[in-house]
């Protein structure tokens, strides 16, 4: 009993509050880039390996953009538009002759672009990491801390693309095509939508919301070409755990993992701290495989 | 598509006969050549052919669950470390380093891995085992990576190279052509072993699951249980060629249980030819040399890269059979 | 046979179409015509290949001999899409709205088009809810919810929300109660008053006589009989042939 009131001590209450504020924040910017990658699977099928280098080239697009421009919103407009654009051709080239095959194709088609986009950033920017500055300098006092307002300005974002995106999908013209699209391809062209250019914007969104994530993580930490592949493992899980192709399943189970990790980071270091991750992972595989928060689209 | 229509003509038992004799020949003239190979190939090419033989075995195995289970796995870099690793440890912890020791640890490391993968197989199906075993692969690169104190963290484990042993008879240390010899007989060994595993009912009845797993398990076929067994040998074997890469390198580290390591080996799969077990051999051999060339021409720090993964790429919309595929239903036979 | 007596091109001309599905040998060389302003009859027994034909006509299959042509224009190995916009409308078997979709969302599907103004989307749907009441009542719910009949009505308001020049109607009294049968043939006239042309195909064989100018009848991938709708009638020995048990 005494030990139990021990630990219960030595929780720094402080600590956590923080940790859970971090959390949250980057929940938002993981639930945005696992959005993209559960709306690329729910609608076309595909499982994009690519979708973390998307999410890397355009925090260099943003960095870019950012020191053409000085200013960090321009930044962030031009390089989901740049990446989206990128994203569109990528799929009208590698991924429309691919419909209809097994999507063991899909799959090593994207994994090869990835390796190709990855080796190129390598190249083209150099293995040093590229800094972003952040865009409000402000700070607010959050117990010992200075923390930055910046943080949550970008959480507040991502969130608000991803309530775009669902009104897009619930009232636009094109969300409706995408969810008729979605639900039986073939009547949908019945209908004259144009299904192979559905499937092309629904792409170049998913990288589009990609490249934001990656302008709006870029003030956190460095730039450089390997940030993309712990984000899509993460993301990956993520949309597992979310269900796949569940757009509102995917934001909980962002959030929801990282705030496990993030109160992980307190007691382990940050390497182990994804541990966390991987036990949702399987707790979910064993006890619910079609996803541990089910909301209904 | 069927072998040369010259065999129509012929009778049936006269068809078989002509064919196993071919594939035969075919297969002797290979073998001789690789065993001739690190005679008259500088060193460096012969321990370079070792190497891709080790990773011919690893995309053989991998071969086995996509090419006739029809499951797609980016697990295979987790197999191949943890037999990697296993053999380290043998040959770390019981002196003098033991050959037969580090295979056997490895092969039980990798089994270990296997079992933990095999078991979410029967649950999970296509995409989303795939995705499963790439997370997987990267839990353990990441337990290998962070329990220093254990696997050495990011700088691995360094150990001395076994000598070859028999007990009582040979003990002998290797050079690279004994080396050579010594794993071209353990892959050689393997493909016969998954040839004939390929061709039995059992690898029959894996092509069934793989073409309509519910029809053969309406059938009446377990099919989670051919699974795991699949899942067990494929494992192994790709456990066996962590073993042999500790063996040659004297090294093991983390790098190859990053996930970016399955997902290599699958390349090799695809470009050589699923359901082939040869054609990822050839595969292997393919990347491996073009990368080496061109690092030669174009110096090392070509991002070499993109110009192999752009020609997998076009390889996948193009020729998604592979480099052998033609051959196919010949070397299936 | 009336179609022959102007040498104006039909609306739609199917000639000696083969289409396989994989290895089967499904259509054996169909030729039809569908006249402008007409209603014309498919009829046969099942797995003749009548849905093949009509999935053809829509490019939802690709034949791999054979022609289909439109006004004149050669519209084979067009992807549907493209045809939809040309003014081919389809309501399959089993119907195929979209379930998770309101019954307003399922519209506009076909009216949200290139070219469509404010006042033809207003027209066009205020139509269809007076053909379809109930429609109208229904429009906010999900067309998972409506019952077969209703999601028949829903099927083909959808297709006629494209404007279309002629509709593909694939079995549309299947599994309907008798009143809802009849209902179905009132739409048809009332189609065919607008000058919609319509194939028909068809089991229920006296809906389909008097709702069509001219019948074609198929067994086995191939048209058989061709003739006036008023040349035949139900208890005709041609019809018990090619339909009869």
């Amino acid at each position: 009993m005494g030990a139990i009131v021990e630990f219960l001590h030595s929780i720094p209450i402080d600590l956590l509050i923080i940790q859970t504020v971090n959390g949250i924040v980057t929940g938002m910017i993981l639930a945005l880039v696992a959005s993209g990658l559960t709306l690329i699977f729910g609608i076309m099928d595909v499982v994009n390996f690519a979708h973390g280098e998307l999410f890397m080239l355009g925090a260099y697009m943003g960095v870019i953009a950012f020191a053409m421009t000085g200013s960090f919103w321009l930044a962030l407009a031009l390089a989901a538009l740049i990446i989206g654009i990128f994203g569109a051709a990528l799929q009208i080239l590698t991924l429309r002759p691919l419909i209809g095959r097994d999507p063991l194709n899909t799959i090593l088609a994207t994994f090869g672009i990835s390796l190709v986009l990855q080796n190129y950033a390598l190249w083209q920017f150099g293995p040093v990491a590229r800094k972003m500055s952040e865009p409000i300098s402000a700070e607010f006092t959050l117990f010992y801390l200075q923390y930055p307002w910046y943080r949550i300005v970008i959480a507040l974002i991502s969130g608000a693309i991803i309530g775009a995106l669902y009104l897009f999908l619930k009232f636009n013209k094109f969300g409706v095509w995408i969810r008729a699209t979605t639900q039986d391809r073939v009547m949908a062209q019945a209908m004259g939508i144009p299904v192979p250019w559905v499937y092309t914007g629904v792409f170049a969104l998913g990288a589009a919301m990609a490249a934001a994530s990656g302008v709006l993580f870029a003030p956190f930490g460095g730039v450089d070409s390997s940030m993309g592949l712990q984000w899509v493992l993460e993301a990956f899980i993520v949309v597992v755990v979310g269900g796949m192709g569940n757009l509102g399943g995917s934001v909980v189970a962002a959030i929801f993992i990282s705030l496990l990790e993030a109160y992980a980071a307190v007691w382990l270091n940050p390497s182990q701290a994804v541990i966390a991750s991987f036990i949702v992972l399987i707790l979910t595989l064993l006890f619910r495989p079609t996803g541990l928060f089910a909301v209904p689209k | 598509m069927t072998s040369a229509s010259l065999d129509k003509t012929m009778p049936l038992a006269k068809r078989r006969l002509s064919h196993t004799a071919a594939f035969w020949l075919v297969f002797c003239a290979v073998m001789a050549a690789l065993i001739v190979a690190p005679l008259v190939l500088p060193e460096f090419w012969a321990g370079f052919l070792t190497e891709v033989l080790i990773w011919g075995l690893l995309a053989m195995s991998s071969d086995l669950l996509i090419g006739y289970t029809g499951m797609v796995s980016f697990g295979h870099s987790a197999f191949f470390g943890l037999g990697m690793y296993g053999a380290a440890a043998a040959l770390l912890l019981v002196k003098p380093a033991n050959l037969w020791l580090a295979i056997v640890f490895g092969l039980g490391g990798a089994a270990g891995a296997a079992l933990f993968v095999a078991y979410f197989s029967t649950r999970l199906r296509d995409i989303y085992f795939a995705i499963t075993t790439l997370i997987f692969s990267q839990i353990f690169y990441v337990i290998i990576f962070t329990w220093t104190a254990v696997t050495g963290g990011e700088n691995g484990l360094i150990f001395d190279q076994p000598h070859f042993t028999i007990p009582f008879l040979v003990n002998v240390s290797f050079n690279t052509r004994t080396m050579h010899w010594f794993v071209l007989a353990v892959v050689t060994g393997s493909y016969l072993i998954l040839r004939r595993v390929t061709q039995s009912p059992f690898g029959m009845v894996l092509q069934s699951i793989r073409e309509n797993e519910a029809r053969t398990r309406a059938i009446g076929y377990p099919v989670e249980r051919y699974k795991i067994v699949s899942v067990m040998l494929s494992g192994l074997f790709a456990g066996l060629a962590g073993v042999l890469y500790a063996v040659q390198k004297e090294f093991a580290a983390p790098d190859f249980v990053y996930f970016l390591t399955s997902g290599e080996t699958v390349i090799y799969n695809l470009i050589g030819g699923v359901g082939t077990l040869v054609g990822p051999i050839v595969g292997a051999g393919f990347f491996q040399l073009a990368r080496q060339l061109l690092s030669q021409w174009f110096g090392d720090q070509f991002p070499y890269l993109i110009p192999l993964g752009i020609v997998f790429i076009v390889m996948i919309i193009f020729l998604p059979q592979g480099l052998l595929g033609f051959a196919r239903r010949w070397l299936n036979r | 046979m009336s179609e022959q007596a102007t040498s104006a091109e039909p609306l739609v001309r199917v000639e000696d179409v083969h289409t396989y599905y994989g290895k089967s040998h499904v259509l054996h060389g169909v030729s039809l015509t569908v006249g402008a302003g007409e209603v014309v009859g498919l009829l046969g027994r099942n797995g003749v290949g009548k849905s093949t034909t009509l999935k053809t006509i829509m490019g939802l299959v690709q034949p791999t001999q054979g022609a289909v042509t439109l006004s004149g224009r050669a519209i084979t190995g067009l992807p549907p899409h493209k045809l939809a916009r040309l003014g081919v409308g389809y309501v399959p078997e089993d119907r195929r709205i979209f379930r998770l979709l309101t019954v307003m969302e399922n519209l506009r599907t076909g009216l949200d088009r290139k070219g469509v103004t404010e006042d033809t989307r207003k027209t066009l749907l205020d139509k269809v809810f007076a053909y379809f009441p109930v429609l109208a009542e229904r429009r906010a719910q999900a067309g998972g919810t409506l019952s077969g009949g209703e999601q028949q009505m829903l099927a083909i308001a959808r297709a006629m929300m494209l404007e279309p020049k002629i509709i593909l109607l694939d079995e549309p009294t299947e599994g309907l109660m008798p009143r809802m049968v009849s209902q179905i043939g009132h739409i048809i006239e009332a189609l065919h008053r607008e000058g919609i042309s319509i194939l028909l195909v068809e089991q229920n064989v006296p809906l389909t006589l008097a709702a069509s100018q001219r019948v074609y009848i198929m067994e086995k991938g191939n048209v058989r009989h061709h003739c006036a709708a008023s040349e035949l009638d139900v208890h005709d020995a041609v019809i018990k042939q090619y339909l009869g048990v």
